[in-house]
């Protein structure tokens, strides 16, 4: 039952916090840029504005492709806020990504398709994090299980500190910021106008833009649950870490410059080894 | 069961009569009939045996006349092999067959072993590995003959062997079903030699140079296997005189000081059978060959056989040096040729990496040998037969079609070949898209190498699962893509039977998808149990749920997509090219104001990651861990 409730309140509230998350997002960019910034609710406006326009499309086949998206990526969230097992939401959300993927490259269009391909890389250079941040709460609970990882007495964090740095480090990416926006920005004045979204407009785009609200407060969850545990409070200290975690994807994509994608793939590799491989063979001494 | 004997027997008998038979029509009559014959038995073998309670059944027949017939089956490929050697001035070869044949010869002759040693063992993973066999192997056979015949239409400059080319298909199907049910590791040293000759013949069928150096690649690098696998045999002979596979890993657990030497001789051979690092190169210069050879050794026999040794061997590597060495090679195979796959657009040149890589994750099961690894080698095994043959034959008709088998000439298939794109969608989904099986083997193999501690084999996983989706992602994007290529009117020429063998491999495919939890319950988990005497599911019961759930997602999402974007009213316009668009989306205007056609590619970074870049050094490092560790094994055993 309670499982139920909570897969509920996923889908109905995920995309009004993902929304406002984006809102403030662009509020504190633009105050960054000494800007004044539109209103907080001006995601909303906007999806709700490219609910109403004309669909105009290049491949009829793209919503066919995008849709699958916005399902899977709620499925993924559900199943993480349901309490399932860890490392199968993010099996769903490559696939989901795979959908993503196909919605840009039906087009043929040249910018779609450079984005599309960089989309990959991308995917390349994060999924060794992802997945070795399941493995390093496998670890540290003895558990692939969200339920029951977020219901044990430990403070995940603790334990995993390299693992959620490098999780950081790759939710850069994730979430299209600087300096890893290189298959899409927000940005639509640059060398590959709108990369993976360029062909997608109306309806498509605000479903393109409501499952990428769906995917933030996911990963934004499984930020969370490093410090979940079960001790009610300890929900307040996840609020506060999402939030200082936020601030630091916004600041980090106001303060630099786009990146090669061979560097991104380098260095994410280089960093993911580093930070979840030393930390991953200091939690297995400790485990043997 | 007098329906083994049959089996093994009957592919032989028809090869014969293959070599025979030089009129077309019959020929093909008689190779249709005796596939449906050969898929047939196999049936009344699995009947038979779950009949008989599905308990692993010994037999032993008075074998002497059999006996007689293999040894000099044995020495008739000896003289085949030293004598094309020979011809081809590849005398060194020849050598490497005369030693290890002598060397068979001499423990059945004079070693002291037991007379009476049981010859077939029929158990789960036997059994298994003649449904793969049996079903896919008598598939490509009726996929070869509508294919054989285009394939002679096209290349004229090839002399039609056909009558050769269907004898070698029949005598490998014989010798892979005498290879999985043999229990006398003589048997199995005398099939596992025939399976290897028959690949370097059908690697060269063409006679052409590169198919010529090819097959002889492929030859020697299965000798280097055999022969270790004959000093195997000669030292267990005569250091503990049963020659009974299961004895060798009943001793091998009890981890007897006289098992650990054969284990690992073997073990390699193995490595050696199944392509991994350092011996992929046979495998990927097979390609060379006609593609239903292609398919048969790589999804449903040749390199099969290897995994199989090795998951009997694999009670007796748990935990020892020879399983680390193994699970090391294996999962250092995994991620290297999945990296190299990345640079390669042949497609079937990235069906020859990605078969190495998913070999090497099998291996790497094995090779940590615990119940869960084995579950999800068993599963891999299982789903990778059936997709790869699917690719390999969809491939091989496509390139029939379109006159290359280039994955950048593949862009927009689903608009130019509609039905051979679907099948290709199909399998390379199953490769690495939840919810295919391939996906939940991974999760239990990542789950369980992370329990073994193995830390290593947790990297390679993780990181190889990464570079995996890669390649096969931006071969699915190819496929979808609207069509940038000129017009140009392509035929479907795919003849029917091929399509029966597709379409029969497709509707498997997403079968087993949906049987997937029922499989592991009735069958996988009683092949665990007579491996390790332990019973236990594997996949806990919460993810048999989420499996079905998103079975059932995957299945009407597109549906609900499909009737959504239907309705949909739209207006269609031209894609984005800053404005230099020439009236359609295939051309634009170029910088001398030109019109110029638009041609999109994938990524290849085959400057950074190319087989000619990483293929010596990794060949070169495994090489090296082979010898160090062989060498510690041994010493250790000898010691």
């Amino acid at each position: 039952m309670n499982m139920i409730v909570r897969i509920i309140l996923y889908i109905v509230l995920a995309p009004i916090v993902g929304g406002l998350l984006e809102g403030i997002d662009r509020k504190i960019s633009a105050r960054m840029q000494r800007r004044v910034g539109p209103p907080i609710l001006q995601p909303f406006y906007d999806v709700k504005k490219l609910f109403k326009k004309q669909v105009i499309i290049v491949s009829r086949s793209q919503t066919f492709a995008l849709i699958p998206y916005l399902f899977l990526m709620i499925l993924t969230g559900s199943m993480f806020f349901a309490g399932m097992d860890i490392l199968m939401c993010f099996f769903v959300m490559s696939t989901a990504a795979t959908a993503l993927y196909f919605a840009a490259m039906v087009t043929s269009s040249p910018y779609a398709t450079i984005g599309a391909n960089r989309e990959l890389i991308q995917m390349m250079s994060y999924e060794p994090a992802v997945l070795l941040t399941c493995v390093g709460f496998y670890l540290a609970e003895g558990t692939f299980n969200v339920s029951e990882i977020a219901a044990s007495g430990r403070t995940d964090l603790l334990f995993m500190p390299g693992f959620f740095v490098a999780f950081v480090f790759i939710l850069t990416i994730k979430m299209r910021k600087s300096p890893f926006d290189t298959s899409t920005s927000h940005h639509a004045h640059q060398e590959l106008v709108k990369g993976l979204t360029t062909e997608m407009g109306a309806r498509n785009l605000a479903i393109f833009q409501v499952t990428e609200w769906y995917e933030t407060v996911f990963l934004m969850g499984v930020v969370g649950l490093y410090l979940i545990n079960s001790n009610p409070m300890s929900i307040i200290g996840a609020i506060i870490c999402i939030l200082v975690v936020y601030f630091l994807e916004i600041l980090i994509d106001n303060s630099s410059a786009r990146m090669k994608w061979e560097d991104m793939l380098r260095i994410t590799w280089i960093f993911t080894l580093f930070t979840a491989g030393v930390n991953l063979l200091v939690l297995m001494l400790i485990r043997l | 069961m007098t329906i083994i004997p049959f089996l093994i027997l009957f592919p032989f008998i028809v090869a014969v009569l293959m070599y025979c038979i030089r009129v077309n029509k019959v020929r093909n009559a008689i190779a249709y009939i005796s596939a449906v014959i050969v898929m047939c038995g196999t049936f009344w073998l699995v009947a038979q045996w779950l009949l008989g309670g599905a308990k692993p059944v010994t037999i032993s027949y008075s074998t002497a006349l059999a006996d007689h017939a293999i040894f000099a089956a044995e020495i008739a490929l000896m003289c085949v092999v030293t004598i094309l050697s020979f011809k081809y001035k590849k005398y060194w070869i020849s050598a490497l067959c005369i030693f290890r044949t002598l060397m068979i010869m001499y423990v059945e002759l004079y070693a002291p072993v037991k007379e009476d040693i049981a010859k077939i063992y029929v158990d789960h993973l036997s059994i298994l590995l003649c449904l793969i066999a049996g079903i896919i192997g008598a598939l490509i056979v009726i996929y070869a003959v509508g294919y054989m015949h285009g394939y002679h239409h096209h290349h004229t400059g090839i002399e039609d062997r056909r009558y050769y080319f269907f004898m070698l298909l029949f005598l490998f199907l014989g010798a892979m079903f005498g290879f999985v049910l043999s229990e006398s590791l003589l048997w199995i040293d005398f099939f596992w030699e025939l399976t290897s000759v028959c690949s370097f013949l059908l690697i060269g069928y063409t006679r052409e140079t590169a198919a010529i150096n090819n097959s002889f690649r492929a030859l020697w690098m299965n000798l280097l296997g055999g022969t270790a696998l004959a000093i195997g045999i000669f030292y267990y002979a005569y250091k503990d005189g049963d020659l009974a596979l299961h004895h060798l890993v009943a001793q091998g657990v009890l981890h007897d000081k006289y098992a650990i030497i054969p284990v690992a001789l073997i073990a390699f051979a193995a490595l050696t059978k199944a392509a991994q690092l350092p011996f992929s190169t046979w495998l990927i210069g097979a390609m060379v060959a006609p593609t239903p050879s292609s398919a048969l050794l790589h999804s449903a026999t040749m390199v099969k056989a290897g995994i199989y040794v090795l998951f009997r061997l694999a009670p007796a590597m748990m935990g020892t040096t020879t399983g680390t060495m193994i699970a090391f090679v294996g999962g250092f195979t995994f991620f290297v040729t999945s990296v190299m796959a990345i640079a390669q657009s042949d497609g079937k040149k990235v069906l020859a990496f990605s078969t190495i890589s998913n070999l090497g994750l099998m291996v790497a099961c094995a090779g940590m040998g615990r119940p869960e690894t084995i579950w999800a080698g068993v599963f891999l095994m299982i789903f990778h037969a059936i997709s790869k043959s699917l690719l390999f034959q969809d491939v091989g008709a496509t390139e029939n079609c379109l006159h290359s088998r280039d994955i950048e000439d593949m862009h927009g298939l689903l608009y130019i070949l509609p039905r051979l794109a679907m099948f290709m969608f199909i399998g390379i989904a199953g490769m690495f898209l939840a919810p295919f099986g391939m996906l939940i083997a991974k999760w239990s193999a990542f789950r369980a190498s992370v329990d073994s501690g193995n830390i290593i084999m947790v990297f390679f996983i993780a990181f190889g699962s990464a570079t995996t989706s890669f390649y096969w992602t931006k071969w699915m994007g190819k496929l979808v893509s609207h069509t940038h290529l000129t017009e140009q009117k392509i035929k479907d020429i795919t003849k029917k039977n091929e399509v029966i063998s597709l379409s029969i491999h497709a509707v498997l495919m997403v079968a087993l998808c949906a049987l997937f939890p029922l499989l592991s319950r009735i069958y996988v988990d009683p092949l665990l149990d007579e491996m390790y005497g332990t019973a236990g599911t594997v996949l806990p019961q919460s993810i048999l749920y989420l499996l079905v759930v998103i079975i059932l997602f995957i299945f009407i999402v597109p549906f609900l997509a499909y009737r959504y974007s239907r309705k949909q009213h739209y207006n269609r316009k031209l894609s984005y090219m800053n404005g230099v668009n020439v009236g359609d989306n295939k051309n634009f205007v170029d910088s001398f104001g030109e019109e110029k056609n638009l041609w999109l590619s994938n990524y290849y970074f085959y400057k950074f990651i190319g087989q000619r870049k990483l293929m010596v050094p990794a060949q070169m490092f495994t090489l090296a861990v082979l010898i160090i560790m062989m060498i510690m094994v041994i010493g250790g055993a000898v010691a």
